[in-house]
């Protein structure tokens, strides 16, 4: 048999159980080829359930960084019977299925162009394990060890992690050193190790970290100054306001009192706390909920009265597979259009797309500023592939010298020194941009009734269509100042002159770089623009304008960013071509260079180069 | 709008401890139908707070929407106000209080507004005991878009235009003294002696503090035959008791007769000292207090006075642990654990 062979460019996929405990011992191995400085891109493929359904976590390891998804299966690890039938035919010719073979696996699910690696898991566990707790745990952990002879993995560092995770348990390092030694050593008395495939060290992670999209978009928020958080339990959000709390307990006790210098509420529902969070705001502190996709319809009204009513608001939306219930827990790029337009009436809201957990923190950071200084709702569109799965990620910064910008918030002493009279709504600056109170403030002056419509600049009560019209219009005027004041889009040439264009924003980054240099070696020349933010800016605009083909790739059935720019940029449709995802997996590489060949094999016209 | 409010006061307005007349306490003139039983109850919340001695700045109200919700706009100018979402008054009330724990929250709301569309934001401030005054101004229909029966509408009652309503009505201090009230009262839109030292009770209570005022729409549900005009609610109206309210630091003076008194003790030491009708009638006893609210609905009777009061409120923020500083006013250094802190935690994630 010809098996693959391969040196630091592997997708190993494991096959579990959910609730066994198998997360744990994914997350070690993925973790070790991390610090053996190779790029890792491990995913949680799970299903909306709790106990007993197949659960599947894949890892890409790649030496080139290209850390989107990949097909093609070159190892399977199988200890789920449940899914082991369909397991097999998953994994590619050449590749490898390393399962339990404590029972004997059905004659007629081997396959020849398949290397089957029998592990005695289940037996090991009982020769060695007298608690039946630990029985079904060290199963994980034996095929860690076995992997780490099988791929070559440096088993002092799958170690050190083990020691390092249970410093403060340390009669826990034993048992679990034992296991992957049980796993090293049956495989190296039974198989050749390494294999074909396998991995080396090298030097390419440098000062990175590995966590999730959600962590820190949490970190991000606690950094900016967040003190209220309402939100109401949704897939695949919820990790976010759970990072928030844990990181409060943390970072956000008082010293000397031991009270919290924050709250945190668990709304009834996403109405409500969304509600929760434009009295918050409303009332000068910085508060933010988190949803998805069934929780942006929910909001919908509310994120409308903030738009109006000039209320800033902070929204993390970790999408997910909609429309409806969906398919929670699989990843889209899906609410696009849901969250730019918001609501009934003329709404837009600013939008940010954070592609790595970096740019989670930087961006939930940047939510809080664009927020107040707009007065209106930041939503910043991650999702459930960035928000719940590890990434590679640059490390956190901060500036300590930065200062919260909190827009334009008249104190009592401002008040005082005011020589006209003070209109609410009324555009001083000529940027559309009002100045606001805080409740409290002045005993006399400031106080105004906040509601959505009818009413003029100085917030009194009127019908008058004209005034309508006014505010309206200084609505649009502040559209046009965020577009100064929003996240740039970044920009990557290709190696020489295109009239080609490849527009993607947040996850779709991965596959659309990997899928550029793909495309280059086919002789497509791409430039690239990551969109970062809505409204576009100047520099989008220029990037689409300055293409006469530009596609964009994203991860939704109805080209909702095509469809976004055609709307907003006034470009004719036939200008981008949509490369689209839909499937609830993330996007390929391979999947985008098909899609890029087929439409100049479908419309004979090479704009290439 | 063809109407001027007139400027005009007597010069010699009596004025309280902190100096201001009770004209300081108004608001804008009302758009509401004349007689509409919701300005005096605007007019009882200007009487309380000029009373209680309330900095209005120091008070933020919220509605949501409907005739009830127009309202804020018609006490108190001198305090930020929210007209938020139909039924969404509670979750903003919240988010508000959370961020400025210092301020005193006036909610308004209608029976529409809180018994149908905003039931469950309503269910569950309350159930959290947010520290709020809650008013329902409870007319058993909806005004604003011309007199459909509401769900505190009562079984056969019927409104100008209407046939009688085949559906139970929701009696809604019943539910909030279920969900965990701290103050229920109900009293009446026409009864200023019973309803203004209820909203000063209201005001210093630190929990959820519900008063549900029966408050007749005089245009589309003030006929014969409803149960929420303001003939059939003077010819049923049932008090629990009447209410001296003592504030804070002054002394309670009056001498009442044993058993026909009961004295409740607020947050900040003021106390209210409940003139009892029925004298078997305890405050503190929620399932007695549950078992009357029952008793008198069944009599066709309307129970109105403090009706129910619990003394160990202990509002949201001390649930949740909040610092004693309103969150609003923390700075970065107070909420930035700053860059060697990020360091750290990179550290730990290689």
């Amino acid at each position: 048999m010809n098996n693959v062979t391969a040196v630091n460019d592997l997708v190993i996929r494991f096959a579990n159980v959910n609730g066994t405990g198998s997360a744990s011992a994914n997350d070690l191995f993925a973790k070790s080829l991390f610090r053996m400085g190779l790029p890792v891109s491990p995913k949680n493929i799970f299903p909306s359930n709790i106990q007993g359904l197949p659960t599947w976590y894949e890892v890409r390891v790649n030496d080139k960084g290209y850390l989107g998804r990949r097909l093609n299966v070159d190892m399977m690890v199988s200890v789920n019977p449940q899914s082991m039938e369909k397991d097999i035919k998953d994994v590619r010719a050449g590749g490898y299925f390393v399962y339990d073979n404590t029972k004997p696996l059905a004659q007629s699910w081997f396959r020849d162009d398949v290397t089957f690696i029998g592990l005695p898991l289940t037996r090991l566990c009982l020769e060695n394990y007298a608690d039946p707790r630990q029985q079904q745990l060290f199963k994980n952990i034996i095929y860690v060890g076995a992997l780490s002879a099988l791929l070559d993995i440096e088993f002092d560092v799958i170690t050190d992690i083990i020691k390092e995770k249970f410093a403060s348990k340390e009669k826990l390092i034993p048992p679990n050193i034992l296991a992957l030694e049980l796993g090293r050593d049956f495989a190296k008395a039974n198989y050749t190790c390494p294999s074909t495939l396998r991995v080396e060290r090298r030097d390419m992670i440098g000062d990175k970290v590995l966590i999730d999209g959600n962590s820190a978009t949490a970190l991000g928020a606690v950094y900016a100054g967040a003190t209220v958080a309402a939100w109401y339990p949704i897939t695949p959000s919820t990790s976010c306001v759970d990072a928030f709390g844990a990181y409060c307990k943390q970072y956000r006790e008082d010293g000397e009192s031991g009270k919290n210098n924050y709250a945190i509420v668990q709304a009834e529902d996403e109405l409500a706390a969304i509600g929760m969070v434009v009295g918050a705001m409303w009332n000068g502190a910085r508060a933010f909920t988190a949803t998805s996709g069934p929780g942006i319809s929910l909001m919908s009204e509310f994120l409308g009265l903030a738009y109006y009513a000039e209320v800033p608001v902070v929204l993390f939306n970790i999408q997910r597979t909609g429309p409806s219930t969906g398919m929670p827990t699989r990843t889209q790029q899906s609410d696009v259009m849901a969250c730019a337009y918001a609501s009934h009436g003329d709404t837009k809201h600013v939008l940010l797309f954070p592609s790595t957990p970096k740019e989670c923190f930087d961006m939930a950071a940047e939510s809080f500023d664009l927020a107040e200084q707009l007065q209106t709702p930041v939503i910043m569109l991650s999702d459930l592939d960035l928000g719940m799965n590890d990434w590679v990620s640059e490390p956190f910064e901060w500036d300590d010298q930065r200062e919260y910008k909190r827009g334009k918030v008249l104190s009592a002493e401002q008040l005082d020194d005011l020589t006209e009279r003070w209109g609410r709504y009324n555009d001083t600056d000529g940027d559309g941009i009002p100045w606001r109170t805080l409740p409290g403030t002045h005993p006399t002056k400031g106080s105004y009734f906040t509601r959505g419509a009818s009413r003029d600049e100085y917030a009194v009560y009127t019908e008058d269509s004209a005034a309508y019209k006014r505010n309206v219009d200084r609505l649009a005027l502040k559209w046009e100042t965020a577009k100064t004041l929003v996240v740039e889009a970044e920009f990557t040439p290709a190696a020489s002159n295109t009239r080609v264009g490849l527009m993607y924003f947040g996850t779709t980054e991965n596959a659309a770089i990997e899928a550029a240099d793909r495309l280059t070696a086919d002789d497509v020349l791409v430039d690239l623009c990551r969109i970062r933010s809505f409204p576009f800016t100047a520099a989008v605009e220029e990037f689409v304008s300055e293409h006469d083909l530009v596609f964009v790739a994203e991860q939704n059935r109805d080209a909702q960013m095509r469809t976004l720019l055609i709307n907003e940029l006034e470009v004719p449709p036939q200008q981008l071509a949509a490369v689209l995802n839909y499937d609830g997996m993330p996007i390929t590489a391979g999947n985008i260079c098909e899609q890029v060949h087929e439409y100049f094999a479908t419309n004979e016209k090479s704009a290439a180069g | 709008m063809t109407f001027i409010k007139s400027t005009f006061r007597h010069p010699e307005l009596p004025t309280n401890e902190l100096g201001f007349t009770r004209q300081y306490y108004e608001g804008v003139l009302s758009t509401l139908c004349a007689g509409c039983g919701h300005d005096s109850i605007s007019a009882a919340i200007v009487m309380a707070a000029f009373e209680a001695n309330i900095e209005p700045h120091k008070v933020a109200k919220l509605s949501g929407i409907g005739c009830s919700s127009k309202t804020p706009a018609y006490f108190l100018v001198n305090s930020h106000g929210f007209n938020t979402v139909h039924g969404r008054m509670p979750s903003v009330a919240t988010g508000a209080n959370m961020a400025n724990r210092d301020l005193q929250y006036i909610g308004i709301s209608g029976d529409g507004d809180t018994a149908s569309i905003g039931m469950g934001q309503f269910v569950h401030a309350t159930r959290r005991n947010l520290n709020i005054l809650y008013i329902v101004e409870n007319n058993g229909c909806y005004g604003l878009t011309k007199g459909q029966d509401s769900a505190t509408a009562d079984r056969g009652s019927h409104s100008k235009k209407g046939a009688p309503s085949p559906y139970e009505g929701i009696d809604l201090c019943a539910l909030a003294l279920q969900l965990g009230a701290t103050f229920v009262a109900r009293s009446f839109s026409g009864d200023k002696h019973q309803l203004i030292p209820l909203i000063k009770a209201a005001l210093k209570h630190k929990g959820f503090a519900f008063i549900d005022v029966i408050s007749p729409c005089v245009t589309f549900n003030n006929n014969a035959g409803s149960t929420k005009g303001y003939e059939h609610v003077r010819d049923h109206l049932a008090a629990t008791n009447t209410i001296d309210f003592v504030p804070e630091r002054k002394e309670l003076t009056t001498d009442y007769a044993e058993g026909s008194t009961q004295k409740v003790t607020l947050h900040d030491g003021s106390v209210m000292a409940l003139h009892k009708v029925d004298e078997n009638y305890d405050v503190s006893n929620k399932s007695a207090v549950t078992m009357s609210l029952l008793d008198y609905s069944e009599r066709g009777e309307i129970l109105t006075g403090l009706l129910y009061h619990d003394e160990e409120s202990q509002d949201l923020h001390e649930s949740l642990g909040t610092t004693d500083t309103p969150l609003n006013t923390l700075q970065e250094a107070d909420l930035c654990p700053g860059n060697d802190v990020l360091e750290a935690l990179n550290k730990s994630l290689r």
